[in-house]
């Protein structure tokens, strides 16, 4: 892809916010909603002689995300202490991983478009997160209820090259976390944060430009925007003959404009050394494998077997496997129906727009994959019409019953005895006689439809519709 | 019975017995050390409540339910030791009026032992200082000559322990901190193996080094303490997953046919004259006793003190970095605090709150993490740390048990080299080395100087063999030639 005669370097780094019940270094809750300062302990807010513990549930996240993202798992990886001061990290040090990181060397590979992009993992770390300042008028309020929440840091190299390929990256790893079930992914909430480092060079070139980074920017869609926005930035300076400046820049949704939030001109010098308080992280064999096996089928190996075997179109299989549990709501209303396509189709028309509509999480449906099963086969074997089947699904959802009990409450099975439909079809034929002759004598055409309506509406829509044109074909017609 | 020179085991014995309550006892050296302590200024406070906490271990008693192993024995706890509820300072203006919410694991364990904890002990500022000078609450005094320094950091412990403040205190060791004031003092200071004792709760110097142990009366009251303090914490990491032996139990003097290593390069001269002839008193009662000398040689120990200092300077400068006056602690005062940088804010609080020594250390260790020089300070001294562990282990190959002196001289005059950091630094000379290489090592007196100040000999073993090592120290101890000598104030 060229800008004008430019090429863009994106490279990412996202903080997965690790949901374990405790945090990274010590026993506090990390639950969400807490009031200020609830979740904290000596530990958290650093007070003098206190340790740090490892969370041994959060170095099984950490594993099993990096097995998901191809990544070599370091058999011995280090805790180093990151030194800066700022009044949210409470020991003046945030332990991290730096020279020996427990994740390396991986590679994703997604679709962005019609095209296939690989980009590799250079590293995943495990780190402890800072407490939040809330800057109110003339004071400085800090929560340390985040401080020491596991993060994960997922570093990518230099590899993309659109801001389309960034967005679906970050798209990917969030949907891989969440399949994994260790991160919500939510981006909003900043239990995933996206940093972008941007740089643009001229197309064949071999030198990296002066990169900025793009901090904070709490959407996918603005991702790409900001990138976007930020490409043509560099290109106007490097074409102004301007020199791109080494700093930290933030995304303004409202203006659709980054601009600097500090420059990196004098770099902090972290004084990064290994924790003497932790021991070298020994990962065995044996846990690498048990994460393994521990690993759910990742969506891009969903999507594939959706499409070769269930015959989906490889569209609504990428629809249906976008979050996990939609796609195991899928594979359970496809195995009760019997039917691939006919689950398909129910949960992405109908199932997801009122889900969409009451705002609900696939999750909170109220109708069960069992029922929507039940209801798809009553309409392959013809007990009621497609039709039919509509009104139904809106009485299952707003009384959270099975299919059967509706029909039978509201009498709804179809009728599909030709006897029945018949009589029907007689007192129809009957009560429009004038247009029965009109049909005839050909005087108005395409009356036909006019009749089925007809029929349909005088059985209630309970007449088999085969079965109606059948007869009606042979009455009218014959 | 004589409370003020009743060792740890005979006090136990007696509250246990009835003969005496722990109350009694507990009153007993609070009264002294109130009385004694403005002439040497051992104790930083007083725990208000230690006469009524004594009590309930009476109350145990009368009940009938064990009271613990160091029932009713008064304790004085150095300052780097958080108590709960009582102000843990670190000998820091930075921490003046730091009261912790929770209690350290070795405190913790030694009040479930019936331990009675009656107060805080003086010490220099984060333990950085040889002479408890660098204490922002005052020098201490030495007991055996008030002009004298007790040593450092642990010279509160010392201090109040030679004079029978306590009856037990406790100290921490990054680089001699218990050995020497022990010495200097005349008594005995223990320093486990790395990993034996939990570093939770002790405020942090130098977090590779640091180890708490007992400074006591006696080798067997060592032992004893030790026993109740050491073993594996879920707190800390760092800790051993070791049973811990019944030292105390299994100690014995019988040390026939054991190995006693000197080390080559430790005997190039350079010793004051009565320290010399300490140690030369030691190796004959040693021999005496059937023990075998042996020579060894470990001659990376010429770098010990800048390995130590790179080292240690380095972590406390990031240990130390949480003192921010942000969320505890003392904070700089500010007109406007709204109006204030950040940087400012730090800077004032820092600069106010911290030392002189401190701030030096804080400084080394900055710069020697610093990008373009952590290779060269940092590293290089971790890769020389390694190398000096390694001879240590090549030479217990050799040897069951390393004697050396303690400090090249007995204790020195207040003042006399408070201004000549170098010449304190190389006081470590002979402590430093054990802390590197994570070794266990002890101070037991066996000497006095030509002017009545005590001279102890310094005892190393290999990784977690103490037994070993109180076992000669109990033989030195029985065969010294200062046994039962106390200072004048008793």
């Amino acid at each position: 892809m060229s800008y004008r005669g430019y090429e863009a370097v994106i490279g990412i780094e996202i903080h997965v916010q690790l949901n374990t019940q405790s945090k990274m270094f010590c026993s506090d809750s990390t639950q969400f909603n807490a009031g200020d300062n609830e979740n904290t302990s000596p530990v958290s807010v650093g007070m003098p002689g206190t340790l740090p513990v490892v969370n041994k549930k959060a170095i099984e996240f950490a594993i099993k995300t990096g097995l998901a993202l191809g990544c070599q798992i370091r058999k011995k990886s280090v805790f180093a202490r990151k030194n800066y001061f700022y009044p949210d990290l409470p020991k003046g040090y945030q332990i991290s991983q730096y020279d020996q990181p427990l994740c390396e060397h991986g590679t994703i590979t997604f679709k962005v478009g019609d095209q296939q992009k690989t980009v590799s993992i250079t590293r995943a770390h495990l780190e402890e997160d800072a407490g939040k300042s809330n800057h109110q008028g003339d004071f400085t309020m800090i929560n340390y209820n985040r401080a020491g929440i596991p993060l994960l840091e997922i570093v990518t190299g230099p590899d993309m090259r659109t801001p389309q390929e960034a967005a679906e990256y970050g798209r990917t790893i969030r949907q891989i976390v969440r399949y994994l079930g260790v991160c919500d992914g939510n981006l909003e909430e900043g239990s995933m944060r996206c940093d972008c480092n941007v740089s643009v060079r001229k197309a064949g070139s071999e030198k990296l430009g002066t990169r900025t980074e793009l901090k904070n920017i709490n959407s996918f869609r603005f991702v790409e925007k900001a990138i976007e926005y930020e490409i043509e930035r560099q290109i106007d300076m490097v074409e102004r003959g301007e020199k791109v400046l080494q700093e930290t820049r933030l995304w303004d949704p409202d203006k659709n404009k980054t601009f600097t939030m500090r420059s990196k001109e004098e770099a902090q010098d972290y004084r990064y050394f290994p924790d003497p308080d932790l021991l070298p992280l020994i990962v065995t064999e044996e846990l690498i494998q048990r994460m393994k096996a521990d690993l759910p089928e990742l969506p891009i190996a969903r999507k594939n077997r959706f499409v070769a075997e269930h015959g989906l179109p490889e569209y609504d299989a990428g629809v249906l496997t976008a979050e996990s549990d939609l796609a195991q709501f899928y594979e359970e209303t496809a195995k009760v129906s019997g039917n691939f396509k006919g689950a398909s189709n129910w949960i992405m028309t109908e199932l997801l727009r009122e889900l969409n509509n009451n705002n609900l999480e696939i999750n909170d449906s109220p109708i069960t994959p069992k029922n929507l099963g039940l209801l798809i086969g009553m309409i392959d074997k013809g007990t009621i019409s497609g039709k039919i089947a509509k009104a139904v699904f809106l009485d299952m959802w707003k009384d959270k019953k099975s299919p059967e009990e509706i029909i039978k409450e509201k009498g709804l099975v179809q009728i599909s005895d030709p006897s029945t439909v018949e009589k029907i079809i007689d007192e129809v034929l009957t009560a429009n006689a004038q247009q029965v002759e009109d049909h005839k004598t050909g005087k108005k055409k395409n009356l036909f439809g006019f009749f089925v309506g007809a029929v349909m509406k005088a059985s209630k829509g309970q007449a088999n519709p085969e079965v109606v044109n059948q007869i009606l074909q042979k009455k009218l017609n014959g | 019975m004589n409370l003020t020179r009743a060792t740890i085991t005979e006090i136990v014995e007696a509250v246990k017995a009835k003969s005496v309550s722990a109350k009694e006892v507990t009153a007993h050296f609070l009264k002294r050390a109130e009385e004694l302590n403005p002439k040497l200024n051992a104790f930083t406070s007083f725990n208000v409540n230690a006469v009524s906490q004594a009590e309930e271990i009476d109350a145990r008693i009368a009940r009938g339910e064990d009271p613990g192993p160091m029932a009713g024995v008064p304790f004085g706890i150095k300052e780097m030791l958080c108590t709960k509820g009582l102000v843990t300072n670190a000998g820091s203006k930075i921490l003046q009026n730091f009261i912790p919410p929770y209690d350290a694991t070795v405190v913790a364990r030694l009040k479930k032992a019936g331990v009675v904890i009656t107060g805080k002990l003086n010490q220099d500022e984060f333990a950085m200082g040889s002479s408890n000078e660098t204490s922002y609450f005052g020098g201490v005094k030495n007991p055996w000559n008030l002009d004298c320094v007790p040593g450092g950091s642990s010279g509160g412990s010392a201090a109040a322990q030679a004079a029978r403040l306590c009856a037990g205190t406790i100290g921490t060791d990054t680089g001699g901190s218990i050995r020497q004031p022990a010495s200097f003092c005349g008594i005995v200071g223990v320093k486990p193996t790395y990993g034996r004792v939990s570093r939770y709760g002790i405020v942090a110097y130098a977090s590779s080094l640091d180890q708490a142990g007992p400074m006591v009366s006696t080798v067997k009251d060592a032992a004893l303490t030790l026993e109740v303090i050491s073993g594996h914490d879920e707190k800390d990491s760092t800790t051993s997953q070791r049973k811990v032996p019944r030292w105390s139990q299994e100690l014995s003097s019988n040390i026939k046919g054991m190995k006693i290593g000197l080390i080559k390069e430790y005997m190039q001269g350079g010793l004051h004259a009565d320290v010399q002839k300490t140690v030369d008193n030691a190796v004959d009662a040693l021999k005496k006793m059937g023990a075998e000398i042996v020579e060894v040689s470990i001659p990376m120990t010429e770098y010990a003190v800048p390995v130590y200092y790179l080292v240690a300077a380095s972590e406390a400068s990031s240990n130390l970095a949480r003192y921010d006056g942000v969320k505890y602690g003392y904070r700089a005062e500010f007109q406007n605090l709204s109006a204030v940088e950040l940087e400012d804010f730090y800077g004032k609080t820092r600069g106010q709150g911290f030392g002189k020594e401190v701030k030096r250390r804080i400084m080394l260790g900055t710069y020697c993490l610093s990008s373009g020089y952590y290779d060269a300070y940092y590293n290089k001294a971790g890769q020389v740390r390694r190398m000096i562990m390694n001879q240590y282990l090549e030479a217990f190959k050799n040897c069951d048990i390393i004697l050396s002196p303690v400090t090249t001289s007995p204790a020195f005059k207040i003042g006399e080299r408070v201004s000549d950091p170098l010449t304190m630094y190389l006081n470590d000379i002979f402590t430093t080395s054990t802390n590197l290489a994570g070794l266990p090592g002890m101070s037991v007196p066996f000497g006095m100087s030509s002017e009545g100040l005590p001279i102890g000999i310094q005892l190393t073993a290999t990784h977690f063999e103490e037994q070993d090592m109180l076992n000669v120290g109990f033989a030195l101890e029985d065969a010294s030639p200062v046994k039962g000598k106390v200072p004048h104030v008793i």
